[in-house]
């Protein structure tokens, strides 16, 4: 087989790459909003929660929770007679997602913390409820300092991806592993691989950028 | 039966008693590899600095482009590179070495931003004074940079040491039987995995709040009187 | 227009620590209804901490602090008096508006934003009609053309300007102003005094100011307190005060700031 038979079994496992980093990432967002603003609740139950989620993702490796989820969570679901098997690739977005999501709590809280305290000030002055104030004056605020680790975080997720082929999802990974068995050509399935995900990495850190330049638009208008 | 010890199936406090020997030797195992793959990646990564920050460009900017390279690829992708592509050159290491190598070098990648951080940040005038005290340049970077740099690099390695462990059980996939790997071997074989798998996560916490609290122990201890960090 | 039976604001032997540090002792101070009183003082000595305490910023250590004849800090509970709890707080602070020496505008939002925003979501006011009352104060402090412009882009002396239709905004019956030019180059002052100014003029908001303009809170006051040590030390019209003081400490402090 020539090289660029391998192009088409890759691009179809790349699409894979792309669709579990998309849904991951929102994931992850979604997680880290959820968890970083709950870290700074006075509610101790939504703390503790909170707490405990960043603690136990961020403290364990990430195969071992996408092992866990899928070779392990089935079995805990059939002793309280619950189906708990999940397909692959649902197994691999939510691994992903409350890996990644774990990591951007904390992201997310220092981002509100760092916050100044003039501006809660003012939103007090003017009578906004806490809720208010977090939602239209600190999280604004505080979103364009997030970037930065968000960008590092999304390239993190993607190159996460890899490992879900060691659940037999049909990733780019996976693809390549296949050829290879397939073929013995490592060299050039390889480099291939590597320079695909280089190539995929480069495209989230453009678009991280950009979303980056969106939400900070305020702070350079006019210069 | 793993590395001469039998698992008790009877009930499963038993059985979780009867595997803690074999999760702990895979546990040695993952420490092993997690030192090993630490020093590379502290060496290497001092070497990519270095580069990276040569006069000419013609260094500085092949080795930016390699870091970027590593760091933008997947460990997993890396780790098969090397144990396939390798014995292709004659080059035919143990799979743990391959694997220690790997998490080295895609750590290097990070390291070396952190060497370049922290030297970086020690102020310009520090060494426009050295100069003017007449010290030699081995003499400025030895007792003037160094000892301003180490107690902001040393946190920051710590936390990739943290980092490297936690990747550790990718090595599974080229037969390293770390922690990960002989809990599937155990599960695979009761056809349970809900125990081992739980107990690998919950020595891992265990793993990581200690060397987590070493590292910020480390951090206390480290002379940084009068040093601006930030 | 000043109304003299009841006090708008009230002070009873406030008293405010910052650990060791006894910042209002005893404080009794009352401002009438309509009045514009300025606070005077040294650097450091707790006269920002009176307004921050009235805008609720800050707690208090003991006494009581009533606004329009109502307990600021406290609720009337079942036995007396007890502390107030975060809803009593937003119902009182709806009285009051604060100008900050840092401006503390919204740096993410437009001018017109920083001043509607609050009218919308705290008031309620409908956004058409929270648009016109923010382009009528922009007019009121000059800014009609600044509209869409965010804070960064404007001058410091601006964006006091736009503090202070922020703080209007919310139609506070009492308009607090925290040392308001001290943030401003000296070239800019002016264009903001003239601003409050106006304001003490043609409005009958209740005014406290903590200022180290001495000329304007001459012009402007009916009242100048002169704070120190956790106390008014003096008290009187600005004519009294600022030409006859009777107390030594007073006479210090006003051949040091007037030199």
């Amino acid at each position: 087989m020539h090289w660029t038979d391998y192009i088409a079994p890759l691009m179809e496992g790349a699409w894979v790459t792309v669709q579990l980093t998309l849904y991951s990432t929102v994931l992850g967002t979604v997680l880290a909003f959820a968890a970083g603003i709950g870290k700074l609740s006075p509610n101790w139950i939504i703390k503790g929660v909170s707490v405990a989620y960043i603690e136990v993702f961020r403290g364990t490796s990430l195969l071992v929770q996408l092992f866990w989820l899928y070779f392990a969570l089935p079995l805990a679901g059939a002793a309280i007679g619950i189906d708990l098997r999940l397909p692959p690739v649902i197994a691999g977005v939510l691994a992903l997602g409350l890996n990644i999501g774990a990591y951007g709590a904390e992201v997310v809280r220092g981002a509100i913390q760092a916050v100044h305290n003039d501006q809660h000030e003012a939103a007090r002055a003017l009578n906004f409820s806490a809720r208010q104030t977090l939602f239209n004056i600190t999280i604004p605020q505080a979103i364009p300092e997030m970037m930065p680790s968000f960008g590092n975080l999304a390239v993190q997720n993607l190159k996460d991806t890899a490992l879900v082929s060691l659940i037999s999802l049909g990733d780019l990974t996976f693809r390549a592993e296949q050829i290879r068995n397939f073929t013995q050509d490592s060299t050039t399935i390889y480099s291939m691989l590597l320079f695909t995900y280089f190539g995929m990495a480069l495209v989230v850190t453009a678009a991280m950028r950009l979303l980056e330049r969106y939400v900070t638009r305020w702070r350079t208008v006019g210069g | 039966m793993l590395f001469g010890y039998a698992w008790d199936l009877s009930s499963p406090l038993a059985f979780a008693i009867s595997i803690m020997p074999i999760l702990l030797t895979g546990m040695w195992v993952t420490i092993q590899a997690a030192v090993l793959g630490f020093f590379v990646a502290l060496v290497l990564g001092l070497v990519f600095a270095i580069l990276k920050s040569a006069p000419s460009r013609w260094i500085s900017w092949p080795a930016t482009l390699i870091t970027e390279f590593i760091r933008d690829t997947p460990l997993l992708v890396q780790l098969f590179f090397l144990y396939y592509v390798l014995p292709e050159y004659g080059i035919v290491l143990p799979a743990f070495m391959t694997g220690a190598l790997a998490l080295g070098i895609q750590y290097s990648a990070y390291t070396s931003e952190v060497y370049r951080a922290g030297l970086e940040a020690v102020p310009k005038d520090q060494h426009e004074a050295a100069r003017a005290l007449n010290l030699t340049a081995a003499r400025t970077f030895t007792h003037i940079v160094v000892p301003q740099a180490v107690p902001r690099i040393v946190p920051a390695m710590g936390n990739y040491l943290v980092s490297i462990m936690k990747d550790v059980p990718v090595l599974s996939v080229v037969t390293v039987l770390e922690m990960l790997n002989v809990a599937k071997i155990v599960g695979d074989r009761t056809f349970s995995y809900l125990i081992p798998l739980s107990l690998v996560g919950g020595l891992y916490l265990i793993m990581t709040l200690v060397a987590s609290s070493g590292v910020r122990l480390l951090d206390a201890w480290l002379p940084k009187q009068g040093i601006p960090l930030k | 227009m000043t109304d003299t039976t009841n006090p708008i604001i009230k002070f009873d032997k406030v008293i405010k620590r910052f650990g060791d540090l006894t910042v209002l002792n005893e404080l009794d101070f009352e401002v009438k209804r309509g009045e514009k009183v300025t606070i005077i003082g040294p650097s450091g000595s707790g006269k920002s901490t009176v307004l921050r305490i009235l805008m609720t910023l800050e707690g208090i250590d003991g006494g009581v602090v009533a606004v329009n004849g109502e307990p600021l800090w406290h609720e009337q509970g079942p036995d007396g008096l007890r502390p107030a709890s975060e809803a009593h707080l937003r119902k009182m602070r709806g009285q009051l508006g604060m100008v900050f020496q840092q401006f503390n505008l919204f740096p993410h939002m437009s001018v017109l934003r920083n001043i509607t925003e609050a009218p919308v979501k705290v008031l309620g006011l409908s956004k058409a009609a929270a648009r016109e009352r923010g382009l009528e104060l922009l007019e009121l402090v000059g800014l009609s053309d600044q509209a869409d412009k965010y804070p960064h882009q404007l001058s410091g002396g601006q964006q006091q300007r736009v503090g202070i239709a922020r703080a209007l905004a919310m139609r506070p019956s009492i308009l607090l102003f925290d040392e308001p030019t001290s943030a401003l180059d000296p070239e800019l002052v002016g264009e903001v005094l003239t601003v409050i100014g106006r304001l003490a003029e043609e409005h009958d908001l209740t005014m406290l100011l903590v200022t180290h303009e001495m000329r304007f809170a001459r012009e402007i006051s009916d009242r100048v307190c002169f704070f120190d040590q956790g106390q008014i030390r003096e008290e009187g019209t600005p004519e009294e005060l600022f030409t006859n003081p009777s107390e030594a400490r007073t006479r210090e402090f006003l051949q040091a700031v007037l030199d």
